[in-house]
């Protein structure tokens, strides 16, 4: 090669028209590959390509698969399939959409409130899948349309299995429930999967295991005349027909004990609130309850415009998921932990007696901090501050503390983050310090943290709150000396054919570090006082067990510096609201649970009574004496 | 009679003549244009009966070509060594517009494709389709030919740069579109043919390694392209409803309005990327005939125009863009017979919607442009 190189111009028109040369064979070849093509589809494969097309035409029928059974650890049915009939429309082959949508209202077979809605599904619909428009159909509902039906080209009544909840409402907040599949999901599914399902999990366990539950939908072909009715044969043409079997979803195993769960249920009902037991030695969940619950099944069907707006606008708002989302102040269930941070960091000694003379004031401050019910303690020392629940005694430890140690000690408990339960929507609450509170208030003169604000964290309120499945995940770190395991749901899947399971294994996510196991002991020994001679001895009288709890107290409503609180005058939504955790038995804890009974009042009388009952449930057999451990 | 009718012929002949003297003076090939003309009347006739006689969009595809059309007559004006010389800032303005597509398509937290500049949306992707092959003729015209080893570096950073930009969109079929075009220019600046093959090797290993990275359904698409039969409700649905169209067509079709396939919905995507299949069963192999009779005629024509100007940018750039239209019409043309996978390229002209009509009419008027100027280099 030349070190200079020249342009040639005549030397490169030639390349250039060489190329061209070159490039307009190679169009010629490929036009002749395509005209070869044309003559393969349109002469020589003609006549097959006509049978399909004319008069006959092979349709492609999916066949939903069996979505997946809920049961629970013992293998009871929470969530099953029915078989229902349901109305069905083949957008393409129906002239008038929205004629045929106003006669079916006229009919009475589908409501006028939900024709926009489904207008809107069936034009996000592929115009050859099958949109069902009115689920669970009665028997009069079928006849009805039957003897109309010739008027309604591309509709048809079809039998589907429908999902079925043979308790109603229990377990509604852990289950979630399935509704039709609205054109906010099909954004979010590969719809030729979902061809041929209608229902779709919307919440809890239905939709976080969606995908598990619905299995792959099979198909069959089928021969249909012009009038899009299936038919047998239709004169020489009898085309090979396919078909593929659909693959049933995994039916899930639940950690939730029914048992267990009906008897939260029953000891919380006609109250609003939430009780999350869990097991210590593995996060399964063995009951999750939030009152009110609703049906399930309202939603599968099919749920009214007023029956939803019913449900919503409920002053207790049965659809609020409480033991998840709803955030409170812990009260003073939270002591053990400023115990066990006063112990781990030695600012306290537990032999030390303090006297409590029913107030605390922090030093050169002329701010009252009371007890609860203004009592007197007299001298306590730890055991006995968290038996007897001393909130003086705590005020101090917490102001000695200070915030940020505070922060720091709790935050591996799990506070101030969401547990990672294996469903969604869950809270996260609030864990304060002072880079929260600097960040969290948009005014300067907010974002200073107060010496008053750490005195009141150390009983539980200001600006910490929890979830009662937070507090739950707490008592059950404490139950296990540290241990922290992620809370599930989900503790296997089952084959449906076979039976097989495979589990889930528990999800360890380490312990909390640095606290002696001589401190552990002392706040459990406290915990445990509580329920022997303190503010629970009442409830924990008698039981067969010795059992470590905490009740706990959250102020709705502030009272003034000089005046009483009076729970009988004041309006019943302002009371306190009433928490208890335990865990049980004390030395080797089966079960922690976190109890909440919203404007119950104080702790030891509303939310402990629940707790004992729960705990009896699991631990006792039928007549009364402790179950061996498994 | 016979005299009669020389004498009315020769007066045809004299008004052709002075409209050829018009068209040269506007710098229009006549035969390319009507070539154009005829696909488009063709294209119009079929979308009626395609969108299910619906009036509006055939006005609308109206409105579109006479969009395309009053760009093409604009650009055929422009003086090529002008085009040439803001040649680099077209591109740049190109690759500026599409990052910011990109950029707003990451904040919406959505992938996108165009701008809204209000009165209508503008793909720069569109642009790209001129501006690469423009880019590249310029960077070669001064430069010894066949380009040697460092040319074709920069010229596959100056191709990649825009193609990754449009593939991430995601738009695979456009960004296909623009790398081809960009690299019929460099094979029209006579690129050895051993480095062809070299980059065809290369390009093997390269689908082994973009198959890592497509998405699920890019893959879906091609595996139902190698066999439909596996997912007939899904991806596959396409492939087999336009066979069906096309096959049961047979020689002379159907008739106008009379497809079964195409009037009841079997085929999706009728009036826009699956058009072709259209004509198939409705004017039969026949009717597919005259249409690849008539793209074959514009591009040989066009062809024919690049082999006439005479410098390297005129020439490699009116080449590409000939050559790009035929593979247009090929890629569509193939998918929707089953020989090449589904990738969304519309039939030029034809399909309904988009903008690339414009850009297409566009690329003619360029073309048209760079042949004027042949007589005046000749002088």
């Amino acid at each position: 090669m030349p070190a200079v190189r020249i342009k040639d111009h005549w030397r490169e028109q030639r390349l250039f028209d060489q190329r061209s040369i070159i490039c307009a064979v190679i169009m010629a070849l490929a036009t002749l590959g395509l005209v070869a093509r044309l003559y393969v589809l349109q002469v020589s494969r003609h006549a097959y390509y006509s049978e399909l097309s004319q008069g006959n035409r092979v349709r492609t029928e999916p066949i939903p698969a069996a979505r997946g059974l809920i049961l629970d650890r013992a293998g009871e049915v929470i969530a099953g399939n029915q078989p229902a009939y349901q109305l069905e429309l083949v957008p393409e082959e129906v002239p008038d959409v929205d004629g045929t949508l106003a006669s079916l209202v006229q009919l009475g077979l589908i409501r006028a409130e939900d024709v926009a809605e489904l207008e809107r599904t069936i034009d996000s619909s592929r115009s050859f899948d099958s949109v069902p428009i009115r689920l669970r159909m009665s028997d009069e509902d079928v006849a009805r349309f039957a003897v109309r039906r010739f008027e309604f080209p591309g509709l048809d009544i079809r039998t589907r299995q429908t999902r079925w909840y043979p308790n109603g409402g229990l377990a509604v907040h852990a289950l979630g429930y399935v509704g039709a599949i609205s054109e906010q999901d099909l954004k979010h599914i590969d719809r030729a999967t979902y061809a041929g399902t209608s229902l779709i999990g919307k919440l809890g366990i239905e939709s976080a295991y969606e995908s598990q539950l619905h299995g792959n939908n099979g198909f069959r072909e089928v021969l249909v005349n012009a009038q899009g009715r299936s038919v047998e044969r239709q004169g020489a043409f009898v085309p090979n027909l396919r078909t593929k079997p659909p693959t049933p979803g995994a039916d899930l195993v639940l950690s939730i004990d029914l048992k267990v769960q009906r008897v939260a249920e029953a000891a919380l009902a006609g109250h609003r609130g939430a009780v999350v037991a869990l097991d210590p030695k593995n996060g399964d969940v063995l009951a999750l309850v939030s009152l009110p619950g609703f049906d399930p099944t309202l939603f599968g069907r099919g749920i009214t415009a007023g029956e939803y707006g019913t449900l919503s606008n409920d002053i207790d708002r049965p659809l609020f998921n409480r033991a998840l989302r709803g955030t409170y102040p812990p009260g003073s269930t939270i002591k053990p932990g400023i115990a066990l941070a006063g112990l781990t960091y030695h600012v306290v000694d537990p032999q030390a007696h303090k006297y409590c003379a029913g107030s605390f004031h922090l030093p050169g401050s002329s701010r009252m901090f009371r007890e609860y019910h203004n009592e007197k303690h007299g001298y306590v020392d730890l055991d006995d501050a968290i038996a007897r629940s001393c909130d003086v005694y705590f005020y101090g430890l917490a102001d000695v503390l200070g915030v940020d140690r505070i922060a720091t000690f709790l935050a591996p408990f799990g506070f101030g983050k969401t547990t990672g339960i294996d469903i969604g929507g869950e809270k996260s609450g609030i864990l304060p310090s002072k880079e929260w509170k600097a960040k969290a208030f948009a005014k300067p003169a907010d974002q200073v943290w107060f010496p008053g604000e750490t005195v009141n964290f150390g009983i539980g309120q200001g600006y910490l709150t929890v979830t009662p499945l937070q507090l739950a995940h707490y008592a059950s770190i404490i139950a296990t000396r540290g241990r922290i395991w992620k809370p599930r749901l989900v503790a296997a899947y089952r084959d449906p054919h076979t039976g097989q399971m495979q589990h889930v294994p528990a999800q360890s996510e380490g312990e909390v570090s640095g606290v002696s196991a001589e401190d552990w002991d002392r706040v459990v020994h406290g915990m445990i006082g509580v329920t022997q001679r303190g503010t629970a001895a009442a409830i924990g009288a008698h039981a067969p067990y010795t059992f470590a709890g905490k009740t706990g107290t959250a102020q709705v409503f502030t009272v003034a510096q000089n005046e009483r609180y009076n729970a009988s005058a004041i309006n019943e939504r302002l009371r306190d609201h009433s928490w208890f955790i335990a865990f049980a038995p004390a030395d080797a804890p089966r079960i922690a649970i976190a109890v909440l009974q919203e404007n119950g009042g104080a702790g030891a009388s509303a939310a402990a009574p629940i707790a004992r009952k729960v705990l009896d449930a699991y631990l006792l057999t039928a007549d009364g004496k402790v179950k061996p451990a498994t | 009679m016979i005299y009669e009718e020389v004498t009315s012929g020769s007066r045809t002949r004299r008004t052709l003549t002075g409209a050829a003297r018009v068209l040269f003076a506007l710098k229009i090939d006549g035969p390319l244009v009507v070539g154009l003309a005829l696909i488009a009347a063709y294209g119009l006739v079929v979308l009626y009966s395609a969108s299910g006689q619906n009036l509006p969009t055939v006005m609308r595809t109206g409105a579109r070509l006479a969009l395309g059309t009053a760009a093409m007559l604009l650009l055929a004006q422009i003086n090529p060594n002008f085009l040439r010389r803001s040649t680099p800032w077209l591109y740049a303005g190109g690759c500026l517009l599409l990052l910011v597509v990109a950029a707003i398509g990451h904040i919406g937290m959505g992938a996108q494709r165009w701008l809204d500049l209000g009165l209508f949306r503008f793909q720069p992707s569109e642009l790209m389709k001129l501006a690469v092959p423009m880019m590249c003729a310029w960077y070669l015209h001064e430069r010894p030919l066949p380009p040697g080893w460092l040319s074709l570096a920069v010229l596959s950073v100056l191709i990649f740069v825009p193609v990754s930009l449009v593939v991430v969109q995601p738009d695979l079929g456009t960004a296909a579109l623009i790398a081809i075009a960009g690299a019929l220019v460099i094979v029209l600046a006579g690129l050895r043919l051993r480095v062809i093959a070299a980059l065809f090797a290369l390009g093997a290993v390269g689908a082994w390694f973009g198959w890592s990275f497509m998405h699920d359904y890019q893959r879906k698409r091609v595996l139902t392209f190698l066999n439909p039969q596996t997912d007939p409700l899904g991806a596959g649905y396409h492939i087999i409803q336009s066979q069906i169209a096309i096959g049961s067509g047979g020689v002379f079709g159907k008739g106008w309005m009379n497809g079964s396939q195409a009037q009841l919905e079997f085929l999706p995507e009728r009036s826009t990327d699956f058009i072709f299949a259209v004509i198939g069963e409705e004017f039969g192999l026949l009717g597919l005939l005259v249409l690849l009779m008539l793209y074959v005629f514009v591009v040989s024509r066009a062809v024919y125009l690049a082999t006439q100007t005479q410098d390297t940018f005129a020439r490699l750039l009116a080449g590409s863009l000939a050559l790009t239209f035929f593979v247009y019409v090929f890629i569509n043309a193939g998918m929707v017979t089953g020989l090449l996978p589904v990738v969304g390229v519309p039939l030029p002209l034809v399909s309904y919607g988009g903008s690339s009509v414009v850009t297409l009419l566009a690329g003619f008027g360029i073309l048209m442009a760079l042949y004027s100027r042949r007589k005046l280099i000749g002088s």
